[in-house]
């Protein structure tokens, strides 16, 4: 919300506070400022002139000598400007100056004439894009008075940030109502520079147009017709759709002369980063501004039989809006339409052919209450916002409507004249009855943990305009009457609580820290499985990325329905395909050693289940969650070092890593098998699958296929692994102590002939079978084939640890185990030990 | 003549070895000793050929006296050079048969994510305020991304949110508050826990948005939690996590999912590079409140029994303003230079 600090000011003569200042406030109340700008940076110096004489230049035909009445002098300026004119005033920059755009000027000769400063566009002065010509002022002007006042820019904008829950903000005086608060006295409505009064304010019958902000909802308002149908002077309003707009009220003035504004209407009107347009329109864009309620002006002679009816649209009746766009209206929007077809878009935006323009000589003033949730339906409906659709879905106070009308027919009348029609049409088909909240005062104590009394809390919200309707000393409630501008979001205790709250202020209330109960929810067992894989992985020299789960089509089965980027609009169901684009990130980057994991979520299609989804309607199917964790991984397994090139990482590293992470991510009936799973992109003999229970793939390494990854022809291969983690984990398994063995063990070394196509793995749980209970540990530390082997047969040597907890063991204890697992190997398998 | 001739050779006999003694010493004190035994005023082996000048005649005496001078000069200048190269430790150095100057290998250093480092450090201090983790789905409905959450579909908040929806109707969680609804639903208070996790919305990237990010949410609902056990216990965060001398502020802010609500600023103490301390301006740490009286009675909880509070943070960005990270889209690039900064030392 565009706020000026003059402007602020008008509304509060009392202000005192610079614009910081306000910002603080306004933070500490909880409207923080995003920006805050002084509106003329570099206008110091430039003042108004008056141009009295334009001579040709004796010496070139595009310049003209100047005489300038710059006040308390007239000087003489060369100027290039073709559309300079005795009699008009212009922005005079006089010699010293320092314009915008750094030069200072200084008095020169231009072709034998001298020039004392320079008349300006608006361009030099960075007021606006025009440096075609110099910038023509208003004539009401005095020359010598500095621009900056003059344009009404030397003032502050305070980009307010305001919540969606406080449209009361939406305005000058709702601003000021807050840092009023802060004592800077009462909000009074600045008077109208020539105004010619209030022609309803001084007939006797017809005095009842509230005044003032936050007034009272007793004031009953004339009705002047039928509830939802008024009519007079010809012009009828009738509302056929009382849900939709509560209240609508039409001010008829005849006569009015549209043209520019004057000065001070035009000056705040560009304060707030608008441009005036002319006296009418921008007298209703004024009050939007200064009261937050929206109007429109009608040029009532396009309004097809003076009539104004209010009533939801028919399927493919069309308007053209006021920025020129057709649209096409649904038979949900609600439309504001002459006798017979649209004439504008409730509380969005008024269509062209109704437009005041130029030639229009009387006007309807629109001021309505639309319901929020049908403006917001529209506007969303037709892909726009406005000013005005902001503020009503944010929600319009239903008591300022008649100072909005007072307020906007005194400056029409001001500054285009005109006569009123003697009397508003006022439909209101549901008035506002007003609104009050009750609240618990011992419930202070409860949520906001001091305690207030009753009299301490009617002070806290009086000033925001809370009236106490009634509140006994002796029963714990207090009940408020609401004001009209916070009607919308204070319908509850708990609002009042707030209220209550941030009038205190946040910052009075102790911050001592007291004693808590344990919670009922246990820590979720993935957190600490993630830590784990961390920690393994980080132990092991891995570096962890994050990515987000977008991803492109052909890696998805979850498309999202409005993507950020179209290239990435569906979600992952694998980690890796990212985590390899980083792989390709870095060694773009000329990196060659790169070890990068990620623990994230990928989204596999959903099975439909009976997931109590509440809300209302079946729930649609979601997509299947899984955490897991992957790892891409190329380069030395080591930094270079002097005593000779490090390893590569490969395909034994990558299987160590699996069964490792496999064990850390608790995967129950753990395995590790050659051979990747079918799809995953490995090649083919350089790959594993992790299994678990059931033998279910729950994840996978090797050494990915070189067509899936865009490397530079240094680099080595790249292997890659990824892992599904169990949704719900078992805990930490717990060792259960065993005493460390006080006798020594015995180390046996068995080099084996394992005939071609017999797995090392089968070999070794025929061992372990057989070697019986002392066998306490067994490793493969040798494979070897050629010579001395025989044809087609290799030799794999294990070396089996017998140990027991008991006693020393005997060479024959050994003997005997060894001899056993022999046998059984030649038996069995036809494995002979080497000779 | 012979004399002469006898006494610049044992001269010179006498320079070469004392330079290759002191070029072989090692330690000071031994060099000291070879002062005083080569230069010595008493017995200094070349002081006593100078004193033997005497014996020489007038004409040999000078060549003998300018070649003792020249030694004595060489071997006082091998002296000083030994010495200062013994200070300052270069030139030949005594390594033994291995140097082990050379250097150690190294593993690789690895590093969880700057961000993941941030919410560790969340994490520690919420866990000892006896908070514990909770999490969520990443793709919800809109009943318990918003209108559990008080927040109705046609309320302007949800504009806000940016939300990013599935083709069947369902969403991206637009924050990790919809955690706040799960766990309230399955558990009975006292409630205390955090809830990190992916969030996502429509934004485009930019060095402040980032379609998808982390979210730490926190929610604590019991008998008897006021305004004050909220400003406590987020205050008593901050102070930790930013370090003591942090200013905690606390604004009025809106949530639809919180009342009262408030914005969460702190003013930190910044030590700069040359040692002075600096203190920043108010920064943005989290969004926050009173748990909404709705939301409670949402998931079955009474009201009037119960109360909490609720806080919101991003991980991102607060390891943006830890680490003076300009643009937090570095932390999607996952450069392996970048990650390097915040491996394990």
């Amino acid at each position: 919300m565009n706020i000026s600090f003059q402007w602020l000011k008008a509304l509060l003569p009392g202000l005192t506070e610079s614009p910081e200042e306000i910002g603080e406030t306004l933070a500490l109340r909880g409207a923080p400022l995003e920006d805050l700008a002084y509106l003329a940076p570099g206008l110091d110096g430039v003042v108004v002139g008056k141009v009295e004489s334009v001579d040709r230049h004796p010496d070139a035909d595009r310049l003209t000598v100047c005489l300038v009445d710059t006040g308390s002098d007239s000087v003489q300026v060369v100027c290039g400007a073709p559309n300079v004119q005795a009699g008009e005033c212009y922005p005079y920059a006089p010699a010293g100056v320092t314009l915008p755009n750094g030069m200072t000027l200084k008095a020169v000769t231009i072709r034998g004439v001298e020039s004392n400063g320079m008349l300006c566009s608006e361009a030099e002065l960075d007021l606006g894009p025009d440096a075609d010509g110099i910038m023509a002022l208003p004539g009401d002007l005095e020359p010598g008075t500095a621009l900056a006042p003059a344009l009404g820019l030397d003032d502050w904008l305070l980009d307010v940030e305001v919540t969606p829950n406080r449209g009361d903000l939406l305005s000058h005086s709702g601003v000021a109502r807050e840092v009023a608060h802060s004592g800077s006295g009462e909000v009074t409505l600045p008077p109208v520079p020539g105004s010619r009064g209030n022609p309803w304010a001084e007939t006797e019958d017809d005095t009842s147009l509230t005044s003032g902000p936050g007034g009272s909802s007793e004031a009953t308002v004339p009705v002047h017709t039928a509830e939802s149908e008024a009519s007079g002077g010809g012009v009828t309003v009738r509302i056929e759709d009382p849900e939709r707009c509560s209240r609508y009220l039409g001010a008829v003035i005849r006569g009015v002369k549209v043209g520019p504004s004057p000065a001070w209407l035009a000056s705040r009107i560009r304060a707030v980063g608008s441009r005036p347009i002319n006296n009418v329109v921008d007298a209703t864009n004024y009050v939007l501004m200064e009261l937050g309620q929206p109007l429109h002006a009608f040029d009532l002679a396009k309004l097809g039989g003076s009539a104004i009816v209010v009533r939801t649209a028919r399927d493919g009746e069309r308007i053209r809006t006021l920025d020129g766009e057709d649209r096409k209206l649904e038979s949900e929007m609600l439309a504001i339409c002459d006798a017979s077809e649209p004439v504008a878009i409730a509380g969005v935006m008024g269509g062209a052919d109704s437009e005041v323009s130029s030639e229009t000589t009387d006007i309807l003033l629109e001021c309505a209450l639309f319901d929020p949730k049908s403006v917001r339906a529209t506007r969303n409906a037709l892909g726009m916002s406005t000013d005005a659709s902001y503020r009503f879905e944010r929600g319009v106070d239903p008591e300022g409507m008649e100072l909005a009308v007072r307020r906007a027919v005194e400056i029409i009348l001001a500054t285009a004249g005109g006569v009123p029609d003697p009397a508003v049409l006022d439909a209101c088909p549901r008035p506002w009855a007003g609104l009050s909240v009750s609240m618990r005062p011992s419930r202070v104590k409860t949520l906001l943990g001091i305690t207030l009394s009753k009299a301490e809390i009617q002070d806290l919200l009086s000033p925001l305009g809370y009236q106490v309707i009634n509140g006994s000393e002796a029963d714990d409630s207090l009940t408020f009457a609401v004001p009209g501008f916070r009607s919308y979001d204070t319908l509850r205790e708990v609002d009042l609580l707030e209220e209550v709250a941030r009038t205190y202020g946040y910052d009075r209330f102790p911050a001592d820290l007291g004693p808590f109960r344990p919670g009922t929810v246990p820590d979720h067992p993935l957190f600490r499985l993630e830590d784990d894989l961390r920690d393994l992985l980080v132990g092991e020299g891995f570096l962890e990325a994050q990515n987000m789960a977008f991803s492109p089509e052909a890696e998805g089965v979850v498309e999202v329905s409005n993507p950020v980027s179209k290239e990435e609009a569906w979600l992952r169901t694998r980690i890796l395909p990212g985590l390899v684009r980083r792989v390709e990130y870095n060694l773009a980057r000329g990196v060659r050693d790169i070890r990068l994991f990620e623990l994230g979520t990928v989204f596999q299609a959903g099975a439909a289940t009976e997931d109590a989804n509440k809300g209302p309607g079946e729930p649609p199917v979601a997509p299947e969650e899984e955490a897991r964790v992957a790892l891409a991984v190329t380069g030395a397994r080591s930094p270079i070092h002097w005593r000779g090139e490090p390893l590569d990482v490969d395909l034994w590293y990558l299987k160590g890593l699996l069964g490792r992470l496999g064990a850390c991510a608790r995967v129950k009936g753990l395995g590790v098998e050659p051979g990747a799973p079918a799809g995953a992109p490995v090649v083919e003999g350089e790959g594993f699958t992790l299994v678990g229970e059931g033998g279910q793939a729950v994840g996978f390494a090797g050494s990915l296929e070189p067509g899936n990854v865009d490397a530079p022809a240094w680099a080595g291969p790249v292997w890659i692994l990824e892992i599904s983690l169990p949704a719900e984990p078992s805990p930490r398994p717990v060792p259960l102590y065993k005493p460390p063995p006080a006798f020594p063990g015995v180390d046996r070394d068995l080099a084996l002939l394992l005939p071609r196509g017999m797995a090392a793995q089968r070999v070794e749980s025929v061992i372990r079978e057989t070697a019986g209970p002392l066998l306490v540990d067994l490793a493969v530390f040798d494979l070897y084939e050629g010579e001395g082997i025989p044809d087609g047969h290799r030799s794999v040597a294990f070396r089996l640890r017998y140990q027991s907890g008991e006693r020393t063991l005997t060479d024959q204890d050994v003997e005997q185990s060894v001899t056993a697992v022999v046998d059984r190997l030649r038996e069995e398998l036809g494995v002979e030990k080497r000779g | 003549m012979s004399g002469n001739t006898d006494l610049i050779e044992a001269l010179q006999t006498l320079e070469e070895e004392a330079l290759q003694a002191v070029a072989s010493a090692a330690e000071s004190d031994q060099l000291e000793a070879l002062r005083i035994q080569y230069l010595g005023r008493r017995e200094g082996r070349i002081s006593g050929i100078l004193r033997g000048l005497g014996g020489l005649s007038p004409k040999e005496r000078p060549a003998v006296g300018a070649e003792a001078n020249r030694v004595k000069a060489r071997v006082q200048e091998a002296l000083e050079a030994r010495i200062a190269s013994l200070e300052a430790g270069s030139g030949a150095d005594d390594i033994g048969d291995v140097d082990l100057t050379m250097p150690g290998a190294l593993p690789w250093r690895g590093g969880r994510h700057p961000v993941t480092q941030v919410i560790d450090e969340l994490w520690a201090i919420f866990r000892s305020l006896g908070f514990t983790r909770a999490r969520g789905p990443e793709v919800e409905t809109d009943w318990y991304n918003f209108v559990a959450l008080n927040t109705p579909l046609d309320h302007p908040a949800v504009d806000e949110a940016d939300t990013l929806y599935l083709k069947n109707g369902l969403l991206l969680r637009t924050h990790t508050s919809p955690v706040q609804i799960r766990i309230m639903e399955a558990h009975e208070p006292p409630i205390r826990i955090i809830a990190p996790g992916m969030v996502y919305r429509r934004d485009t990237p930019d060095a402040t948005h980032t379609p998808g990010f982390f979210q730490l949410e926190g929610l604590v609902v019991d008998e008897g939690i006021t305004f004050i056990d909220f400003k406590a216990t987020l205050a008593e965060f901050a102070r930790r996590f930013w370090g003591p001398g942090t200013e905690v502020r606390f604004r009025p802010g809106f949530f639809p999912f919180t009342e009262p609500s408030a914005e969460v600023d702190v003013k930190r103490v910044i030590t700069l590079p040359d040692g002075t301390t600096e203190e920043t301006d108010w920064l943005e740490i989290m969004g926050a409140g009173m748990v909404d009286p709705a939301v409670l009675e949402n998931v079955g909880y009474d009201s009037e029994r119960y109360t909490g509070f609720a806080f919101g943070m991003g991980p991102a960005r607060i390891a943006a303003l830890k680490y003076g990270v300009r643009d937090i889209r570095v932390f999607f690039e996952n450069d392996i230079r970048f990650l390097n900064q915040f491996a394990q030392p």
